[in-house]
């Protein structure tokens, strides 16, 4: 794509013959995945930054036109390869609100826990990667391992380390085990150890410090303006968090704090996101030691869930049922009505826009993309700052490529 | 006072649809007192933050009178409430104006909305593709849209070593 003078049109210096074209990735290691930035430089000051996205458009929407609201968890959760399972909760929490079904509480409690893993999961790994490419790589590591504990226990409930697809309509594959209970148990009790190593290593750190603090400064009107949500948002200072404004799954019931800050700058958000895996730890904790008993899926009798494979083995009923379900012209019956429904997913608000017309399938699937819209902040907030700072601040957005794209 | 109700005493005579889904409040308006209702919600009734804006085709869909659906979904991050507007364009050239100068988020939403439906917006300062490449001429995310891309890639230009 050749560079457009149209890009340049902001910029009021009389000769623009010094400055020069940089194409930053998609093969830099600092965008971890295909990302494309064309910056102009004047020297090693960024005087603008034209975003290209668009190399991993692989139409989910439009296959979310054509899959049932069972089979598309199979792609929501390829949305975001950092916390999968959150998407496919995300995404089930839409399609739930839409056909009108309230969850068991043993279900409730089980994805919430599951959400928070993620959330957690999402930020060891942004965290430890912004560390890593400001050459820390020692705090990655350590980051990594607890994230490989997170995927053992992904794996104890779902039988899948990444893409799980655990979720079903009205509630999960299948139910957890005591050794699951205890496995959750034990990474809790571990965590803050490993965070409070990590917190030793980067946050009093000099070099560390000096790369991010004052950079990438993003005020708290531009944030709201311009769209921002999650952790961005709150370390700007917008003190929303889904979870306490629009209260879904166990949130109610537990007790945590929404962390802010003022700064805006990397270093803030670097913060609000080390202090939030606390608070996920504080609510894995409540939920793990309050887990109700019971079924972890709705009623069978609601038509609406695919019944366990026990009875569709052993009984008429279930065998029925199963078939009513999955037949590509059966299903249950949605209402002809629409939907939005969002939840604060690790990177800010995560929200489906679902169109039912009575078929077992959505009209329309839309994703409201936290990453887009973060990513469209990135001209804004890098402006005048050095060509190296560009990695600081692309750690700090946590740019997920597949989200950003769908 | 609730939005809803300042919208009815501001818009007297203007056809504002009102309805509740769920817990998700949402209004029709017409596509031509789109952007003053728009910034009429913002500057009056602090609505702050434009979460979304997303398109529906309603080519197949079952008694629909109007071809595109675009909606807005606002939010007041003092109350944390939503409200979702929602406005009707048609064929052979969906035009409306951008709220980019109310909202900077607007800034990619409308992109993505034009690079899928062909909606445009007047008024946006850089209204080009967004997600496919820039020698694309269809939109995808319309429902006669082939499901396959048959007849598009056939359709791409060929470049040449010598000219790349």
């Amino acid at each position: 794509m050749p560079f457009e003078v149209s890009d340049l049109a902001e910029l009021d210096a009389p000769d623009k013959e010094y400055l020069w074209t940089l194409n930053f990735g998609p093969q830099h290691p600092a965008t971890h995945t295909t990302l494309r930035l064309v910056l102009t430089l004047d020297g090693e000051t960024v005087v603008n930054a034209v975003p290209h996205i668009g190399y991993l458009h692989s139409g989910f929407e439009k296959l979310g036109e054509h899959l049932d609201f069972n089979q598309y968890v199979t792609i929501v959760d390829r949305m975001n390869y950092i916390s999968p399972l959150h998407n496919e909760i995300s995404w089930h929490h839409a399609v739930e609100k839409l056909l009108g079904i309230e969850l068991t509480p043993r279900c409730k409690y089980l994805r919430t826990i599951l959400a928070e893993l993620m959330r957690i999961q999402d930020h060891l790994l942004n965290t430890g990667t912004c560390a890593l490419d400001l050459g820390g790589f020692t705090a990655f590591l350590y980051f990594f391992r607890q994230r490989e504990l997170i995927y053992d226990i992904v794996e104890t409930a779902s039988g899948q380390r990444f893409h799980t697809s655990y979720t079903r309509v009205g509630g999960v594959a299948f139910d957890v085990n005591n050794a699951w209970v205890d496995k959750v148990r034990s990474f809790v009790k571990g965590f803050a150890a490993v965070h409070d190593e990590v917190h030793r290593l980067l946050t009093r750190n000099r070099i560390f410090i000096e790369r991010v603090k004052g950079i990438g400064y993003l005020s708290t009107e531009d944030a709201i303006n311009m769209g921002v949500t999650g952790p961005l948002a709150r370390a700007s200072g917008v003190l929303r968090d889904l979870r306490k404004d629009e209260p879904y799954l166990a949130y109610p019931d537990l007790d945590f704090k929404v962390i802010a800050s003022k700064d805006g700058d990397c270093y803030a958000r670097y913060l609000v996101r080390m202090q939030e895996m606390l608070e996920s730890i504080k609510i894995i904790e409540q939920c793990i030691e309050n887990i109700p008993e019971g079924p972890v899926n709705v009623d069978a009798g609601s038509k609406a869930v695919i019944p366990a494979k026990p009875a569709v083995y052993r009984s008429i009923e279930g065998l029925i049922q199963h078939f009513e379900v999955m037949m590509p012209n059966r299903g249950f019956p949605t209402p002809k009505e629409e939907i939005y429904a969002a939840t604060e997913s690790p990177n800010g608000e995560l929200g489906y826009y679902i169109v039912g017309d009575g078929s077992p399938r959505s009209y329309r699937a839309r994703t409201r993309p936290p990453s887009y819209i973060h990513f469209a902040t990135f001209p804004h907030i890098i402006k005048n700052h050095q060509l190296s700072d560009v990695v600081a601040v692309l750690g700090s957005l946590n740019i997920i490529a597949a989200e950003l794209d769908r | 006072m609730s939005a809803e109700e300042a919208l009815k005493a501001t818009y007297p005579g203007d056809e504002l649809t009102f309805s509740q889904f769920r817990d998700n409040r949402r209004v029709v308006v017409p596509a031509g007192k789109l952007f003053e209702i728009l910034a009429f919600l913002k500057n009056e009734q602090h609505f702050d933050m434009l979460s979304e804006i997303t398109a529906v085709d309603y080519l197949e869909y079952e008694g629909a009178k109007d071809r595109f659906g675009v909606v807005y979904v606002l939010v007041n991050t003092k109350t944390g409430e939503r409200l979702i507007l929602k406005t009707h364009v048609n064929d052979p050239e969906p035009l409306l104006p951008s709220v980019y100068s109310l909202w900077k988020s607007a800034d990619w939403l409308e992109r993505e909305v034009y690079d899928m439906f062909g909606i445009r917006f007047s008024g946006h300062p850089d209204l080009r593709r967004i997600l496919t490449p820039d020698e694309f001429t269809a939109y995808p995310l319309r429902k006669d849209y082939p499901l396959k891309g048959r007849g598009e890639r056939h359709n791409f230009p060929v470049i040449t070593r010598a000219e790349s």
